[in-house]
């Protein structure tokens, strides 16, 4: 749906964009993408539905295993990613917003902003909690190998939580490759006040990857 | 593509979609890269076929297997009646394993092919692909690209899957349960190629229903409410919606499948405190609804078949479109009834009550269309007589469902053959047969060129023979006690048996006098009119086939779908059927507003 005129050279990209030609006009194209990506995201929610169900499950029949293994994570690590997270949020709102108002430097510094959030948010993930806690054998089912166990059930929360978090990551990555493909078409001028749906559709994408930490967070570090 | 079809417009910019763009390589670089949704549809459509003869020579082995029961001579110790150990060239006639491992194989390649690879792709994808946006009078699907990523997302799958049958074939049924499959060929990279192509499959799926429904809200013409939309549409709208909202939880499932068998983390393992059950849960909350993805566009093909193919307008517009709908929802609350013996009394209860209100918008729509049929005039041809034959196939196919819902019956007769019969009733008598009676329907308009009638009727009655034999023997075998998913069985049986294999046989000479009357028809049919059968809805406005955008100009909608009582079918021409009779008293005839621009 990148349709550009080559006339009128002297315009930036996003003012020359022209909607495919299956549609209408501009608006009905934004519509639809915005509809279409909406779906999309009822599907992300339900794939995560799948873990959450999983985790209701055996927090039902297991509760001491539960306990124990949220009381063997560290909440400041998952409060403070959540910290993270939130922010790279409102940069990315805020990017949105700059883009509506042609203010193109300013999008992108919020969009490097965000990148720069995501990449903490990973960052943190992996070296204060995977890795500490994969090397003393905090790991799932079959691969448990952790001395102190007091739960018979432990490495299955240990599975929970690592597909969990690990399918929220992998949607941490596609996000972030995402943003840096919206940064660089910016720097081409590609998004304007009459054209963004990509800036718009990336900062839904980012906002549900937030929001399922947000879910996820207490689930697995607050409640006992 | 051979069968590019010569048109002559005398207008350069309004060429057929099939016309060729240069040379041989040059065609087939426009069509791996095409955004059309009718090269697309037609591209899903020759995939599907393949994969349907995939699957189908699958089911021949498998009943080819069943024909005799195998026994083991008592003096040498032989077994005797192996045919598929005996055709793969098994060295080990002692023991039963061998043959048996192929037959495993062969029923769940059979499986896995037919449902995430034929039956639920089969009508959305090809016909839908093909026919939404021109029966929406719109140029293209919502996301073209999207449309075309689905595509080579569903051969990438289907390759995944078909490569683990050349590393040996993986022998879990096509439902994978757990602990089974999270064991079987361990160490072996074979099943989780199955599990990741169903998955892989599922994305497909996902994408092309999301590109529907978009498609249904933003791109109808002008005038076009929704309820001037055809019914077909209405059902692939309906089925879109359970794809979007069902497929991700297989998606999640299968990724926790391929964990737990890559490493072991145990969330439907029992050793390790994980829940089988749950796997199964999973599983049928997606594998449920998908029952009505498949069979949703098949009801949507007989609504639209049998009203032009009678020449009256449908009984019941509403209440057909709103049961669409109505089965979508009811779908997604009764997948317990998979699982009746690992539940609690009260779940199993309450899930076989949902279940039954399944019947009733299925039986709207089934006497909503005999209503259609009472005093149309019916054409006699190869659509037509598909759609009767869904009618009697399904109408099995949905009252042998009544017993297996019904828990005490259900009792008896679950895990045998009589499950094996009700849901080939239901998913080939409707669903391959709803196809059949579309692809007839829609050839001329897809290709341009008219098939042979005699032929494809006497397709038509060959598999209707061919496939009672095969399957109502297996209520008879069912009911007697039959369980599915065995290799042998007791000499009791042989003569059912027989007679089942002897159909799939015949069922096999139909359908190859289809695919050579398709041949024929793409290399020496008739030139095909724009509109052959008579019908109202937009896709008889465009050419045959229709040019790269649909319509000469933007098409506006003036009258509903089926109003064969009141407005002239669009390019009517009186040599090529007759006007329904106008119904005493009823409004004069007004002829078809043509399009805008045109």
């Amino acid at each position: 749906m990148s349709t550009l005129s080559t006339s009128s050279s002297s315009k930036p990209l996003w003012a020359r964009y022209k909607p495919a030609i299956h549609f209408r006009n501009a608006a009905e194209e934004f519509d639809a993408c915005k509809l279409g990506f909406w779906l999309f995201l009822t599907t992300e929610v339900l794939l995560f539905g799948g873990i959450f169900c999983a985790y209701f499950i055996f927090r039902t029949l297991y509760p001491d295993a539960w306990k124990e293994g949220s009381g063997l994570l560290d909440w400041r690590f998952g409060a403070g990613n959540t910290v993270v997270l939130l922010l790279s949020s409102y940069t990315m709102a805020v990017s949105i917003y700059c883009i509506q108002k042609d203010q193109q430097f300013r999008a992108q510094l919020n969009l490097i902003a965000t990148l720069f959030f995501g990449a903490l948010f990973l960052y943190i993930k992996l070296a204060y909690e995977y890795i500490p806690k994969w090397s003393v054998g905090k790991r799932p089912g079959s691969m448990f190998d952790y001395p102190f166990a007091e739960s018979a059930h432990l490495p299955l929360w240990w599975s929970v939580y690592y597909c969990g978090t690990a399918i929220h990551a992998a949607h941490v990555i596609i996000g972030m490759i995402l943003i840096a493909r919206v940064l660089w078409r910016t720097t081409k001028r590609h998004y304007g006040p009459t054209h963004y749906t990509m800036v718009e559709i990336t900062g839904l994408y980012w906002h549900l990857v937030d929001l399922i930490w947000i879910f996820l967070f207490p689930l697995l570090y607050l409640i006992h | 593509m051979a069968h590019t079809a010569d048109t002559h417009h005398g207008d350069g910019h309004h060429g057929s979609y099939l016309e060729r763009k240069g040379g041989i390589i040059a065609t087939i670089f426009d069509w791996a890269t095409t955004v059309d949704h009718k090269k697309i549809g037609v591209m899903y459509l020759f995939a599907i076929l393949f994969m349907f003869f995939l699957g189908g020579v699958a089911a021949l082995a498998v009943r080819y297997e069943l024909l005799v029961p195998v026994t083991i001579d008592p003096n040498t110790g032989q077994v005797q009646g192996q045919f598929l150990a005996a055709l793969f060239g098994s060295d080990q006639p002692t023991s039963v394993s061998p043959g048996n491992n192929i037959y495993n194989r062969m029923f769940t390649l059979h499986g896995a092919i037919m449902v995430f690879m034929v039956i639920v792709p089969s009508i959305p994808a090809s016909l839908g692909n093909f026919l939404l946006p021109l029966m929406l009078g719109a140029k293209d699907v919502a996301f073209p690209r999207l449309n075309l990523l689905s595509w080579y997302i569903y051969v990438f799958g289907s390759i995944f899957a078909v490569s683990s049958i050349i590393l040996g074939g993986v022998d879990t049924g096509w439902t994978f349960y757990t602990p089974y499959s999270a064991t079987t060929d361990a160490g072996h990279p074979k099943v989780v190629l199955m599990v990741l192509g169903a998955f892989i499959l599922g994305f497909s799926s996902i994408l092309t229903g999301l590109n529907f429904v978009v498609t249904v809200h933003k791109l109808r013409a002008p005038g076009m409410g929704w309820f001037d939309m055809p019914l077909f549409v209405w059902a692939i709208y309906s089925s879109a919606i359970i794809q979007v909202l069902a497929t991700p939880v297989i998606g999640i499932t299968l990724l926790l499948l391929v964990f737990e068998r890559v490493l072991g983390i145990g969330i439907f393992d029992p050793a390790r405190g994980g829940d089988p059950v749950l796997y199964q849960h999973f599983f049928w909350f997606y594998s449920h609804p998908v029952v009505y993805v498949m069979i949703l566009p098949g009801m949507g093909v007989i609504s639209d078949v049998l009203a032009v193919q009678a020449h009256k307008k449908i009984f019941g517009y509403r209440a057909i479109a709103f049961a669409s709908l109505g089965i979508a929802a009811v779908s997604f609350i009764v997948w317990g009834h998979h699982m009746f013996t690992s539940m609690s009394e009260l779940a199993s209860t309450v899930f076989s009550a949902l279940t039954f209100l399944v019947a009733i918008p299925t039986a709207v729509k089934v006497f909503n269309w005999i209503g259609t049929l009472y005093k149309g005039s019916i054409a006699f041809n190869t659509p037509m007589v598909y759609t009767l034959m869904f009618l009697f196939l399904f109408s099995i196919g949905g009252l042998t469902g009544l017993p297996l819902g019904t828990l005490a019956t259900d009792l008896h007769l679950h895990d045998s053959y009589f499950v094996v019969a009700h849901f080939h009733y239901v998913m080939m008598g409707g669903t391959i047969v709803a196809l059949m009676a579309g692809i007839h329907h829609w050839w001329p308009k897809m290709f341009g060129k008219m098939y042979n009638e005699t032929a494809g009727i006497l397709g038509a009655v060959i598999v209707f023979i061919g496939f009672n034999l095969t399957f109502l023997t297996q209520f008879l075998l069912g009911t007697q006690g039959m369980p599915r998913r065995y290799a042998s069985y007791v000499p009791e049986f042989q003569y059912l048996h027989e007679l089942s294999t002897y159909g799939s046989w015949i069922l096999l000479v139909g359908f190859l006098i289809h695919l050579f009357n398709f041949l024929a028809s793409l290399a020496v049919g008739k030139k095909a009119p724009a509109n052959p059968w008579g019908g109202m809805t937009m896709e008889w406005v465009a050419d045959s086939p229709p040019t790269e955008h649909n319509f000469h100009g933007d098409p506006v909608c003036t009258h509903g779908p089926y109003d064969f009582d009141r407005v002239v079918p669009p390019h009517w021409d009186p040599k090529d059927y007759p006007l329904p009779a106008p119904e005493a008293g009823g409004r004069p005839m007004v002829a078809h507003s043509p399009d805008k621009h045109d």
